[in-house]
């Protein structure tokens, strides 16, 4: 049965949800101000909010200083190349976890999750041997690697949920018409798992573009992504907030820009399955 | 051709034996349907014969071939699922080719076969549309399309009509009977709906817990069942199914009378009318007779019998004998 909405419900729930959005998005909305105000005016006391000296001056010095279509490509090869590169990985993975499953297959889903409640920091040391052994230390393929690592347990969990909503009988149909394991995989369960595909890859997009922790660790220069760009603007001489501002609101605003186009698509995702 | 012979087939999913080690011989261009209960393995066994399942030990030959190991594409057997089992992103005709492509065919004679199948099922206008555009018998339809455009060397049903309501039920029940009759490739049928295996089949296999009950055709099956399961099981209403001393006038444990095989009028058993249906072609009535128990009553037409009514019955009709093991005497 449909719960009947009062006006005065409406309006309540109306406010808690202004409320709450403005307080997770205020931090962003700060940010975007500062970038557009003076150094000075950026850490006045008490802050300046309507009064404050409005300028340009960030954006063109930030990007004066910094070759930001570098860094911003870094991100782009990075975030959509550990993304792609995972789900190769996780899609056979999910298959086999979802429509073959083994006795182990609930505890490795686990073990694997179990990974993601693990600090990074804990294995820095050895990851950064490995990659200083094998060269990858500030190269993107690198930190296509890491990253997809990473990111691999969550993009797996995902698409397993999505594979267990279609039904084996389709796949066994496929099987019985001819189609190898491949086939199978491309021509019947991919394009039907197409919507849980696209958000979980927008997912990890987002994920990987804003990871900080391997990026700034494993980077320097030539592979640095957004995230070390921002990191660049805490300069040893003092952290100019005015400019790490703009720096920021720069390195978001594409992701920012693709969550907003892609909002609906991720909502659907990220509920998949929890309401029948 | 399409023969199936199954030897000493055995299915167990780790201690549970589904099939304890079942033989049977399907011939080439059969109407075979498997029945029995919920869980009596039927499924099972036409999964087995599909390749979707592994057999635990026996031999699935497939035109005088062992196919217990081939993969399901390899053994040339088409298969239609109780839930249709389409591929809801592709339109009619691309799943209808869908087994054509998979086969490597070239597109002049995929489009060929699925403008052919479509006909046959009139299809035709619905070639462009998606399985979700379809109603339940349509999207049946689609799935038999799939199955006959490889020209297979049978066709195995799993419970094929089970989600269709009752009207249309009976409609592609014809349809799937004339499809064999014009097609003559050999069906294998699995069903718990005894109607449709006695209209449809040339050989029934009657399955309980595992193993067949008995094989044959629907009236040698009607009219001579092997055993009280059997007996039991086919027919509508069930047999009378009678022990005491009444089986003993007879030199039975148990016997078996048919509802329509007694009488209402005059009798030896009398007793008080309980549930009484009143079809227009047919009377079905329930009759709780002191010493016998209920009694199915069968009877054509009109019975001028309601509830609470006390009537005497009679046997008119073949005495089914059963020993005290349930086998027919």
């Amino acid at each position: 049965m449909a719960r009947a909405h009062s006006p005065r419900r409406l309006w309540l729930t109306t406010i808690a949800a202004w409320t709450v959005a403005l307080i997770i998005f205020f931090p962003v909305l700060w940010m975007i101000l500062t970038s557009f105000k003076t150094e000075a005016s950026a850490v006045a006391m008490p802050p300046e909010f309507l009064g404050a000296d409005w300028t340009l001056e960030n954006y063109v010095e930030v990007w004066g200083r910094s070759d930001y279509p570098r860094f911003f490509w870094n991100s782009v090869v990075i975030a959509v190349g550990s993304t792609l590169l995972g789900l190769l990985i996780a899609i056979p993975a999910a298959w086999s976890m979802a429509f073959v499953p083994g006795k182990r297959t609930k505890d490795l889903l686990m073990w694997m999750l179990s990974t993601k409640m693990m600090p990074a920091v804990a294995v820095m040391v050895p990851i950064y041997l490995l990659f200083l052994q094998f060269g990858l230390l500030d190269t993107r393929i690198g930190l296509v690697l890491v990253l997809m690592l990473m990111n691999l347990p969550i993009i797996i969990w995902m698409l397993y949920t999505y594979f267990k909503e279609i039904p084996g009988e389709i796949l066994e149909a496929a099987r019985m018409d001819g189609a190898s394991l491949w086939n199978e995989i491309v021509y019947v369960l991919t394009p039907m798992a197409i919507p849980g595909i696209a958000s979980t890859m927008l997912l990890n997009i987002i994920l990987a573009w804003n990871e900080a922790f391997w990026t700034i660790t494993l980077t320097t220069t030539k592979a640095a992504p957004l995230s070390a760009f921002i990191a660049s603007f805490s300069a040893p001489q003092g952290l100019f907030y005015a400019k790490l501002s703009a720096a920021s609101a720069m390195a978001i605003m594409p992701i920012l820009i693709l969550g907003w186009f892609s909002q609906k698509q991720l909502v659907r995702g990220l509920t998949f399955g929890a309401v029948k | 051709m399409g023969k199936i012979q199954l030897r000493q087939v055995r299915k167990s999913f780790g201690d549970v034996h589904v099939i304890p080690g079942l033989d049977l011989d399907i011939e080439d261009g059969e109407f075979v349907v498997f029945v029995g209960p919920s869980g009596c393995g039927k499924s099972t066994l036409l999964r087995l014969i599909a390749g979707l399942e592994d057999t635990t030990s026996g031999v699935i030959e497939i035109d005088g071939k062992d196919a217990t190991h081939l993969p399901p594409a390899k053994r040339g057997l088409a298969m239609v699922f109780q839930s249709y089992a389409l591929y809801p992103h592709m339109t009619v005709r691309k799943n209808i080719a869908f087994p054509l492509k998979m086969a490597g065919m070239d597109q002049a004679e995929q489009d060929k076969r699925v403008e052919r199948a479509a006909k046959v099922l009139n299809l035709s206008s619905y070639l462009d549309r998606r399985p979700g555009q379809l109603s339940g018998g349509q999207r049946q339809r689609v799935a038999i399309g799939r199955a006959i455009v490889r020209e297979p060397a049978a066709f195995l049903f799993d419970e094929p009509l089970s989600n269709l309501d009752a009207a249309l039920r009976v409609g592609m029940r014809q349809e799937i009977s004339e499809l064999h009759q014009s097609l003559k490739t050999t069906m294998v049928y699995v069903t718990h709906d005894q109607v449709e295996a006695m209209t449809m089949a040339d050989k029934i296999v009657v399955l309980n817990a595992g193993n067949i009950e008995q094989v044959g055709s629907p009236l040698t099956l009607y009219h001579n069942p092997k055993n009280i399961f059997v007996a039991g099981f086919i027919g509508s209403p069930k047999m009378n199914l009678i022990e005491g001393a009444e089986a003993a006038k007879h030199n039975a444990h148990t016997i078996g009378i048919r509802p329509e095989h007694i009488t209402v009028g005059d009798g030896p058993w009398e007793g008080v009318v309980g549930l009484s249906e009143h079809l227009g072609s047919d009377s079905f009535i329930k009759v709780d007779v002191p010493g016998l128990g209920i009694i199915n009553v069968r009877g054509a037409g009109e019975l001028n019998v309601h509830h609470g009514d006390r009537i005497r019955l009679a046997p008119a009709g073949k005495i089914h004998r059963f020993d005290d093991k349930g086998l027919a005497l």
